[in-house]
């Protein structure tokens, strides 16, 4: 699929736009790991994911942008924000939210990018996809979901309850273990 | 599109998350970490999706099916913190070193108040 592939400057509109929203999705997680304060590392995790959402939507996946409006900024944000409500956390500034190895932790963080981002320019520098709407509109997804993905599916529901009965019975503190 | 693009973004990602795991102290914006490196690789998925035109969608369902395990995953990992602050009044990872294997709290640096009595909670409630 590196047939006839545009060069890259000029660049093309949603290519300019996708760019922009990686530049805040980049930006907006650099603030979640970097912030001193626990509530702004949330609400900056929700710009992170919106931007992420628009991303989806220029390359043509519109379902899974608002799956991911829905959960991650509806549903995981919030709990996130319950978890910190519910742990106490101080409101204002905090000074010891990093560790010790945060040194450490650059230095991994960065080597992690170089080989990442060389390997793939490496070997994706030609590729090109020609972006084609509806392609991950509702109606196509949902078929493939359930004809050829539906035993996958059933079992992620089965997950889905374990896990829900597992966070009810740790969160609840009037059952115990067997003596 | 050129497929670059999504794919450097979703490594800039991963190497973030992969930061805030490493550096942060705190279990909850530990946990917001690996919401980021999960985020990379969905990003990830439906660049692929779309460049190889799979007929099945297998990339954007692999996608979905990631974002419910996320969900999951976000759900016992926040009862688990909660448990261990109810226990421990406190959700430091680099704090919790009970299994370490020399010298437990020597190394943690001053005892506080709140792990002492956390451990005293937990060793009454140890049978």
């Amino acid at each position: 699929m590196t047939f006839e592939a545009p060069g890259f400057w000029p660049p093309s509109g949603p290519e300019v736009v996708f760019l922009l929203l990686g530049l805040v999705a980049v930006g907006s997680a650099l603030l979640v790991v970097t912030t001193r304060q626990l509530v702004h590392a949330a609400l900056w995790l929700v710009l992170c994911f919106g931007a992420l959402a628009g991303g989806y939507l220029v390359l043509t996946a519109e379902f899974v942008a608002w799956v991911q409006v829905l959960i991650y900024v509806g549903a995981i944000v919030v709990l996130l924000l319950f978890g910190i409500m519910l742990t106490r956390a101080p409101i204002g500034r905090s000074a010891d939210l990093d560790s010790g190895n945060r040194w450490a932790a650059v230095l991994v963080a960065l080597a992690t990018a170089g080989v990442l981002v060389s390997v793939v320019v490496a070997g994706f520098g030609t590729a090109y996809a020609p972006l084609e709407p509806g392609q991950g509109a509702a109606k196509p997804l949902g078929s493939s979901i359930f004809r050829t993905w539906v035993l996958p599916f059933e079992a992620l529901s089965v997950l889905l309850l374990a896990a829900l009965i597992g966070a009810i019975v740790l969160s609840r503190t009037d059952i115990r273990g067997r003596e | 599109m050129h497929v670059v693009y999504p794919v450097v973004v979703s490594a800039l990602l991963f190497s973030i998350g992969v930061y805030g795991v490493l550096a942060r102290r705190n279990a909850i914006l530990v946990l917001m970490s690996v919401e980021l490196m999960l985020n990379a690789v969905n990003l990830n998925l439906v660049a692929f999706d779309v460049w190889l035109r799979d007929r099945l969608h297998g990339g954007q369902v692999l996608t979905l099916f990631v974002i419910v395990i996320a969900a999951a995953e976000i759900g016992l990992g926040l009862a688990i913190v909660l448990a261990v602050y109810r226990n421990r009044q406190s959700i430091d990872v680099d704090r919790l070193r009970d299994l370490s294997e020399t010298g437990a709290s020597g190394e943690a640096g001053p005892p506080e108040e709140p792990v002492g009595v956390g451990e005293d909670a937990d060793r009454e409630a140890r049978p």
